[in-house]
């Protein structure tokens, strides 16, 4: 499997730091070409993921049950890193997939979820109906889709769960200013 | 694809190897239904940041796509132990993250773990293919400070920046790679 070792590099020194240069290894993975009707390799990559789609909802459900479980793990055995780790990972998996999956709503209400977990100062000290509520929101808008969806209800539902969620944030971390400004700070990423 | 005029820019995916690491197996089959409709043969996947570790360097990919958040040992991690200098593997790989954390704390570090581009969830194709193509086309050369080795983080030169020079004993010139965009619009 090994490859040729990367190109010559050059190596710039100077007082208190390097600069390192080498020929693009990456350079015979491009070419030009003036042809025309090439097909588009992003248009293919959509229209595959749209053939996966039959699946999207199925996937959905693992992620809302994997959730609800981790959820029914704390108020069973109460609290604890591994099963807080859990509940933070799977909310943060639906924040990443369910958007993808046709669900961003829930997206938004996992999201939020996961800013109560990372920045609550004790998360044992965090009302349990708040937690409640955001999981009961998430299966939902899951199960009930189409039908609160089309009503408006489930983007109302999921933004109301973050005013909710902000409001408590910033009540308890108003004197941890580095929490607060990362919790009021915009996203820097570029969007997928 | 990019299209230049009436030039086009075109990776040849097929030629390219791509180790994929993410907790998620659903997340885990969408990257791979992408690479492989771009063109991409060679795709490893990992499922975890120790696997992908070693997978990294039996197979010696070209491109690292990884997750952040996954348990135990996260992409975070995956970054700096790939950019290791004087380690035993390639530590210029470029390491593609793929992550939901998008505060500005958290880019921060994972810029300083040695991360090439982000790409925050949800994922599309075209944001995907956009990295992908960055790093393959317009390679930044590598820093190593005392307490830094990986791709230049400043990405632009800013005329209107006044503060203080923050690298010394020169002026802190900056060798280029080339870019094949720049290449490809000179029509050279």
């Amino acid at each position: 499997m090994a490859r040729k070792p990367p190109a010559e590099i050059k190596v710039d020194t100077f007082a208190d730091h390097q600069v390192i240069s080498q020929p693009n290894p990456l350079r015979k993975m491009v070419r030009y070409s003036e042809e025309k009707n090439i097909d588009d390799p992003v248009a293919r990559a959509e229209k595959a993921l749209a053939g996966l789609s039959g699946e999207f909802e199925d996937w959905m459900r693992i992620e809302c049950e994997r959730l609800s479980n981790a959820h029914a793990a704390i108020q069973r055995e109460g609290l604890n890193t591994e099963n807080r780790e859990e509940l933070f990972r799977a909310a943060h998996d639906i924040k990443g997939d369910a958007a993808t999956f046709g669900y961003p709503t829930a997206a938004a209400a996992a999201e939020s979820l996961c800013r109560i977990i990372e920045h609550a100062p004790d998360f044992a000290q965090v009302p349990d109906e708040l937690i409640v509520h955001h999981v009961n929101a998430i299966q939902a808008i899951y199960r009930e889709q189409s039908r609160i969806e089309a009503a408006g209800m489930a983007d109302e539902l999921s933004k109301k769960l973050r005013g909710v969620a902000d409001e408590y944030l910033i009540h308890v971390n108003r004197d941890r200013p580095e929490h607060l400004e990362a919790i009021m700070s915009p996203s820097i990423v570029p969007e997928g | 694809m990019r299209h230049l005029g009436l030039r086009m820019f075109i990776i040849d995916f097929n030629k390219l190897r791509f180790l994929v690491c993410d907790d998620n197996a659903h997340m885990r089959r969408i990257l791979r239904t992408l690479l492989h409709s771009f063109g991409a043969r060679e795709v490893y996947e990992s499922e975890d940041g120790a696997t992908a570790l070693e997978m990294y360097s039996h197979y010696v990919p070209d491109i690292v796509i990884t997750d952040w958040s996954m348990p135990i040992f996260d992409g975070l991690e995956l970054a700096q132990m790939i950019r290791q200098p004087d380690g035993a593997g390639n530590p210029y790989a470029p390491i593609i993250m793929l992550t939901g954390h998008s505060e500005k704390r958290r880019v921060m570090v994972a810029r300083d773990a040695g991360v090439t581009e982000f790409l925050a969830k949800p994922i599309s194709a075209k944001g995907l293919y956009q990295r992908i193509l960055n790093v393959v086309a317009n390679p930044r050369p590598f820093i190593k400070t005392k307490n830094y080795f990986g791709p230049d983080r400043r990405r632009n030169t800013n005329a209107a920046y006044i503060g203080v020079e923050r690298r010394t004993g020169g002026n802190a010139e900056v060798v280029q790679q080339p870019s094949l965009l720049d290449k490809a619009r000179s029509g050279n």
